[in-house]
């Protein structure tokens, strides 16, 4: 038998070159972009196994799944990029059901045109970041478009957890009397975001706070508190949230704004463009609301976690047939906290 | 934030309150416009009301630019868009107004329109800059506060000798909408509106100072105070109403002393009249035509008129029946009078102007404090 010498490849230009075509057509230099970028850097032994699925273990408990599409633009920007945030988002959605985030698959879709270089870089995030929060990512899958019809790179995050029986933190378990916690300054990540895109013009200092809860979730389960419901308050902010939660549960709620924890240059940006850091948008901040009873135990947990820090009790959750969310404003007066309508837009005068 | 959160301080707020509350009189009711929608906004954002006697009643004025555009304006800008094939640029609040055949500017643009938000008549110039290719039209409305940044891109669209630049302009006059509200029949003839004073502009006396005021406050006898956007502002600026009222005064006094002078911005005004002219007439929601109550680009600027430049004719658009954006800009009816609030007309389905604009009466009504006709409702 003859010996078949192995052809040379030349490895992908990882400096100057680009995503294009062949790169999503099934064929050889698509099989070599996985291998010599995704494979790489999130190489595991499920992705290993190179087969259109992966083939995980499960231990006990129910499964949990849940999917994120992340369309941001800038793809990166002060505190993180778009490789990170879609591993943070889908383990966050997960953690907020209660469950143990296990596994996690990535769908990308480049657009002909973009850097390999940028490529890289987010992939080396998602690595680091699936790395950090100890959730590997087992199977993926990568297609291109004409440039023109993406921009840049959009990526789909699925996970799959598992949720002991018994553990329930559905969006329509808030009773009246129970508090509303959050987890720390709200708003950071909208404002980075906002912040770095090229029409505004003005550069503040903000960091988008994109990170994974499930560490601080799990302190908050072994704390004992009866939690009641778990958020992660991310498009349309806090208000959106704890709008979806009042109709889910059927009650209204009062927040008291001299409570809520606000970055000052968060705040100088909202007030800046007439915005409100209510409806912006976080990564890496949950809502918890929890019996009254143990509010002071889930209170301290939570700001004993590097990520609950400056956790604060922001409003209490009340009887009211017209499932409004209230606030008591700093002024001293009274408002409604509404569904966000539309896009958040800037007012004129 | 320095110098912001002094003036929405919750304690000052308690101390005002009890000082309006001893200076209003029960045995008489006081009735204050303010006019802009900026008052509107932190009066509704605050729940400033909550801290006001129940014989103390705030009417939501006219004062909201993107409220008082006429259905007309909003259909030039579109045609402008999707038939002249321009790139318009326009501020945010002015994108979910309602306008013919069901659209908007936002669905103008889902149908291929070329519409930008731009945060300053600056940005609209630097994309014409960048796309020269492109004919970029500047939707510029707004009242005194706007029309100088909007006077600005004109001068420096002439200086780069920009070729595909033009304004479609649509810049209204304060004194003329007030001046339109107080010689409507319900306040002078019928009096079925009562008023008995004017929280003056803010932003825009800051630009034609306090000077143009006076002529009301002496003429139709009504005192006009001029107040800063925050909720003391507002707060004291009530006080100072009551108490004119109270002594029979009827004065222009200014509370937002900390940036409105009597003369306004000298520097401002002559940019702006160097580049505007009157018109003679221009339709307001709610208001139907006002004489001299807007702007228009002069003879000398004529190539920066979009209205010059591209073949769109002005056509009346009359508001949906059931509408009452106009009596509510008249301050005749309040959002909740309206059959349609909140049922039909909601933010995120705005049937009228009022209801598209966070500063617009209706919108702040229903996004902050329709709980309060709730609670009337069930007690």
């Amino acid at each position: 038998m003859t010996e078949i010498r192995k052809g040379y490849v030349r490895p992908l230009d990882l400096k100057h070159g680009c995503v294009d075509m062949s790169h999503g057509s099934g064929g050889r230099a698509m099989a070599q972009l996985i291998e010599e970028l995704f494979a790489k850097h999130l190489g595991n032994e499920y992705l290993a196994q190179g087969n259109d699925g992966a083939v995980m273990p499960m231990p006990p408990g129910r499964l949990v799944m849940a999917t994120d599409s992340h369309v941001v633009s800038p793809l990166f920007f002060p505190g993180g990029d778009i490789g990170c945030l879609s591993v943070h988002g889908t383990i966050n959605d997960i953690a907020v059901m209660g469950a143990t985030p296990l596994y996690l698959a990535a769908g990308f879709i480049l657009e002909e045109g973009f850097p390999l270089a940028d490529l890289a870089r987010l992939v080396e995030s998602m690595a680091h970041a699936a790395k950090e929060a100890g959730v590997p990512i087992v199977t993926g899958d990568t297609k291109v478009v004409e440039a023109g019809k993406g921009d840049g790179v959009f990526i789909t995050t699925t996970g799959v957890g598992v949720v002991a029986d018994g553990e329930d933190f559905s969006g329509a378990r808030a009773r009246p009397g129970d508090r509303i916690i959050v987890s720390g300054s709200i708003g950071d990540h909208g404002m980075a975001i906002m912040a770095q895109r090229e029409s505004l013009g003005f550069s503040a200092p903000i960091v988008s706070d994109t990170a994974a809860l499930h560490g601080l979730i799990a302190a908050m389960r072994k704390s004992g508190a009866a939690i009641h419901v778990l958020r992660d308050p991310t498009r349309g902010g806090v208000a959106t949230t704890l709008n979806e939660i009042a109709r889910q549960s059927g009650v209204g709620m009062m927040l008291q704004e001299a409570a809520l924890p606000v970055n000052p240059e968060v705040a100088a940006a909202c007030e800046f463009l007439g915005l409100d850091p209510l409806y912006v948008a976080n990564e890496g901040k949950l809502l918890a609301i929890v019996a009254a009873q143990d509010c002071a135990v889930l209170l301290a947990t939570m700001q004993a976690h590097p990520l609950g820090l400056r956790s604060s009790v922001i409003g209490t959750v009340q009887e009211d047939p017209h499932y409004f969310v209230q606030m008591t404003t700093g002024f001293g007066g009274r408002r409604i906290v509404d569904w966000l309508t539309g896009e958040q837009l800037p007012r004129i005068c | 934030m320095k110098y912001i959160d002094e003036f929405r301080d919750g304690e000052l707020a308690k101390g005002l309150a009890v000082a309006i509350a001893q200076a209003a009189d029960p045995a008489r009711r006081y009735h204050f416009m303010e006019f802009c929608g900026g008052h509107t906004h932190a009066i509704s954002r605050y729940g400033v009301t909550d801290l006001l006697p129940p014989n103390v009643r705030m009417i939501h004025g006219p004062g909201c630019p993107v409220c008082v555009l006429p259905i007309g304006r909003i259909d030039m800008a579109i045609r402008l868009a999707l038939e002249a094939g321009v790139t318009l640029c326009t501020y945010g609040d002015t994108l979910r107004v309602p306008a013919s055949d069901g659209l908007s500017l936002l669905k103008a643009k889902a149908r291929g329109g070329d519409i930008r938000m731009v945060y300053s008549s600056a940005d609209a110039v630097s994309i014409a800059q960048q796309n020269p290719e492109k004919q970029v039209v500047f939707f510029a409305i707004g009242f005194e506060t706007t029309t100088p940044p909007t006077a600005v891109a004109i001068k420096q669209a002439q200086a780069l000798g920009l070729k595909n630049f033009s304004v479609l302009c649509c810049h209204v006059l304060t004194p003329a909408a007030i001046t339109n509200i107080l010689e409507s029949p319900e306040v002078r003839q019928w009096g079925t509106v009562p008023l008995d004073g004017f929280i003056g502009p803010a932003h825009v006396s800051t630009v034609i100072g306090s000077r143009p005021y006076e002529f009301f406050a002496e003429e139709f006898r009504k005192p006009v105070v001029i107040a800063g956007f925050e909720p003391l502002d507002v707060m004291q600026a009530v006080l100072m109403l009551i108490k004119q009222v109270n002594e029979g005064r009827a004065v222009v006094e200014n509370e937002f002393s900390r940036a409105v002078t009597r003369d306004g911005n000298i520097k401002a005004q002559n940019l702006v009249s160097e580049i505007f002219e009157l018109r003679q007439s221009f339709e307001w929601r709610g208001l139907n035509e006002v004489p001299y109550s807007a702007l228009r680009i002069r003879k000398e600027f004529a190539e920066f008129d979009a209205e010059r430049r591209f073949d769109i004719p002005y056509k009346t658009v009359p508001d949906n029946k059931a509408c009452e954006c106009g009596a509510i800009l008249r301050g005749v009816k309040r959002p909740q009078d309206c059959k349609i609030f909140g049922t039909v007309c909601t933010p995120e389905n705005p049937v009228g102007s009022c209801m598209v604009s966070s500063e617009g009466a209706c919108a702040a009504h229903y996004t902050f404090g329709r709980f309060k006709d709730i609670a009337v409702v069930s007690e």
